[in-house]
């Protein structure tokens, strides 16, 4: 597989060491001056120096064979978006991956319709969530494509669910519940299923549709 | 009419108190509060501290209702992504973006982006202006 990385610096250049060792070739830019000359003495050859989001700068690293799959991993969200659209919509690269550096500008990369993006800050915070018992809904998974998330909540003694049946409750348009976990086993969520205090129950929803989800099971 | 200006350096900042003087109802966007004075002592418009990638700060600005938008930041990329979240988020019509590179200029300018490349625009004066000069004859021909 040909890769090529934009962006050398911490993530960029591990990415790169990785890769290289599962024997894949590739081409890293990296555009600061002291940065690329500590790469090119491990990558020799395979690291270029320049601005990834110039186009001569990525046709001369080798995007218009064009690379199996592009990684955007700058330390600049912007620079990464303009990278994958330049690579998807002028080379036709067939997959890019890009790092989405500040969590607030996710709702640009998915408007841009760059997909899939990785996010360290989101997913420590997701991490954060789900260790902080006071988060009282915790995020287990986004499926970014399907624009649904799955979450996790616990309904306790003074939640208005406990005691009801699940189709009883006025759940939210876009949302269902998915399993309930009672004294370590879980069970598919069906209408008829009764939750009880102590439940730790799965759902999955829109993003967007956390609260009205909590005021259903939690608190009214 | 309202507009919004993103960046308020030597481009942005001539262009909100030129709109300001064809009777806009203008909205200066830029990171540093020193920008204001770029404006004059008496800017009437409004003057916004912060980040133009950022939603929130580009909604208190007004953009949900802004007739037009320029985005004149010292960042190409910058540029480009705020340029295309104000025509694709916020439905703004009449999105007019600087880009320095004209090859990106270029490319984003094909995709219905409304870019305009000061980079170019030099070249083809300055092409002009070495054109328009007169060489003698004897000199042309040798």
């Amino acid at each position: 597989m040909y890769v090529l990385v934009a962006g050398g610096g911490k993530v960029g250049a591990n990415v790169a060491r990785s890769l290289l060792r599962l024997g894949h070739e590739l081409t890293l830019i990296e555009q600061r001056r002291d940065t690329f000359e500590r790469l090119e003495d491990e990558f020799e050859h395979q690291v270029k120096r320049g601005d990834a989001t110039e186009l001569y700068v990525l046709e001369r690293a080798g995007i218009a064979r064009p690379p199996d799959i592009l990684l955007a991993l700058t330390g600049d969200d912007e620079d990464n978006m303009v990278i994958c659209q330049i690579a998807k919509e002028k080379y036709a690269v067939p997959k890019v991956i890009a790092r989405v550096n500040d969590p607030r500008n996710q709702a640009h990369f998915d408007l841009l319709g760059i997909s899939p993006t990785v996010c360290a800050t989101a997913r420590i915070m997701a991490l954060v969530e789900h260790e902080v018992p006071e988060h009282d809904l915790i995020h287990l998974l986004e499926l970014r494509r399907e624009n649904l998330e799955i979450v996790e909540v616990q309904i306790d003694r003074d939640s208005p669910s406990a005691g009801k049946r699940v189709e009883g409750l006025s759940l939210p348009e876009g949302s269902r519940l998915i399993s309930v976990m009672r004294n370590g086993k879980a069970e598919i969520a069906v209408g008829a299923t009764t939750l009880e205090a102590g439940d730790q129950v799965l759902a999955i929803l829109e993003p967007g549709k956390e609260d009205e989800l909590r005021r259903v099971l939690l608190r009214s | 009419m309202k507009a919004l200006v993103i960046g308020c350096g030597r481009v942005g900042s001539s262009i909100a108190l030129q709109l300001d003087g064809e009777g806009w109802d203008v909205v200066v966007v830029d990171e540093s509060e020193d920008a204001l004075s770029r404006l004059g002592d008496h800017w009437p418009g409004s003057f916004l501290v912060g980040h133009g990638m950022d939603a929130d700060l580009l909604r208190d600005a007004g953009i949900e209702d802004a007739d037009a938008v320029v985005v004149a930041t010292d960042g190409d990329n910058t540029n480009i992504v705020i340029g295309q979240v104000a025509q694709k988020r916020f439905d703004v019509q009449c999105v007019v973006v600087r880009v320095l590179d004209p090859a990106r200029a270029r490319f984003f300018r094909e995709r219905g982006l409304r870019t305009v490349c000061p980079t170019s625009v030099a070249i083809e004066t300055l092409m002009d202006a070495v054109r328009a000069c007169e060489i003698p004859a004897a000199k042309a021909a040798g």
